[in-house]
């Protein structure tokens, strides 16, 4: 049972991060990179986290008790804690500053940030 | 299969990725293409590192993926900030452009 639910989780998080790897090597230019590569990325590590949050609280609990099994399961939460906060604003600050220094979006028709920044 | 051996594949699987992110850290036609590279390889290391502390029973690893992301953090920061004001160095008000 808790094998299929770790099995599980850990097959979400390395798929989603094999999407983010072929989409960053697919798509035409660098707005669709960051859109594939940082959502990606960082639902992919939510579950690798979560499927070793899950084993570490079976494992605690149920198999033996070993208090370092409490910090391995606290510091990954933190680990993604982390990432959540931190890869959104990464990555509008790239999406940011590669408009800024003058990079167009691939088949781009209207500019509508012409003049404005 | 054990659930030691599911972690060791996902780890693995976790590293592959980060090589496929590594030919476009590699081969990218711009500066942002190579930082988004960057970050994307980093996270998907600290994943890596987490699985493998859990393989060996260590937490030092999950520590040393909690430092390794925000330090990514910080250098995609300043390579952003890098590519709008073309210029290295610390905060500087001095030009009067706003942040």
């Amino acid at each position: 049972m808790i094998e299929w639910l770790i099995g599980i989780f850990l097959a979400i998080g390395v798929i989603f991060n094999l999407l983010a790897s072929i989409g960053l090597l697919r798509f035409p230019d660098v707005y669709t990179r960051i859109h594939a590569a940082t959502k990606c990325t960082t639902f992919g590590t939510i579950f690798i986290v979560l499927a070793t949050v899950t084993y570490a609280i079976y494992s605690y609990f149920w198999v033996e008790n070993d208090p370092s099994w409490i910090t391995i399961g606290i510091h990954s939460a933190l680990v993604v804690i982390f990432l959540v906060l931190t890869n959104p604003v990464g990555a509008h600050a790239i999406g940011r500053a590669a408009r800024k220094s003058g990079i167009r979006p691939h088949g781009a028709v209207i500019d509508e940030l012409e003049g404005r920044l | 299969m054990t659930i030691d051996g599911m972690f060791m594949w996902a780890m693995i699987l976790l590293l592959f990725s980060a090589t496929l992110t590594l030919i476009r850290l590699l081969a990218g036609p711009t500066i942002p293409d190579r930082a988004v590279a960057l970050d994307s390889m980093t996270t998907t290391t600290a994943g890596a590192m987490v699985a493998y502390g859990v393989i060996t029973r260590q937490a030092v690893f999950i520590d040393v993926a909690l430092v390794y992301a925000v330090l990514s953090y910080i250098a995609t920061l300043y390579i952003a900030r890098y590519l709008v004001k073309k210029r290295v160095g610390i905060a500087c008000e001095c030009e009067g452009e706003g942040t």
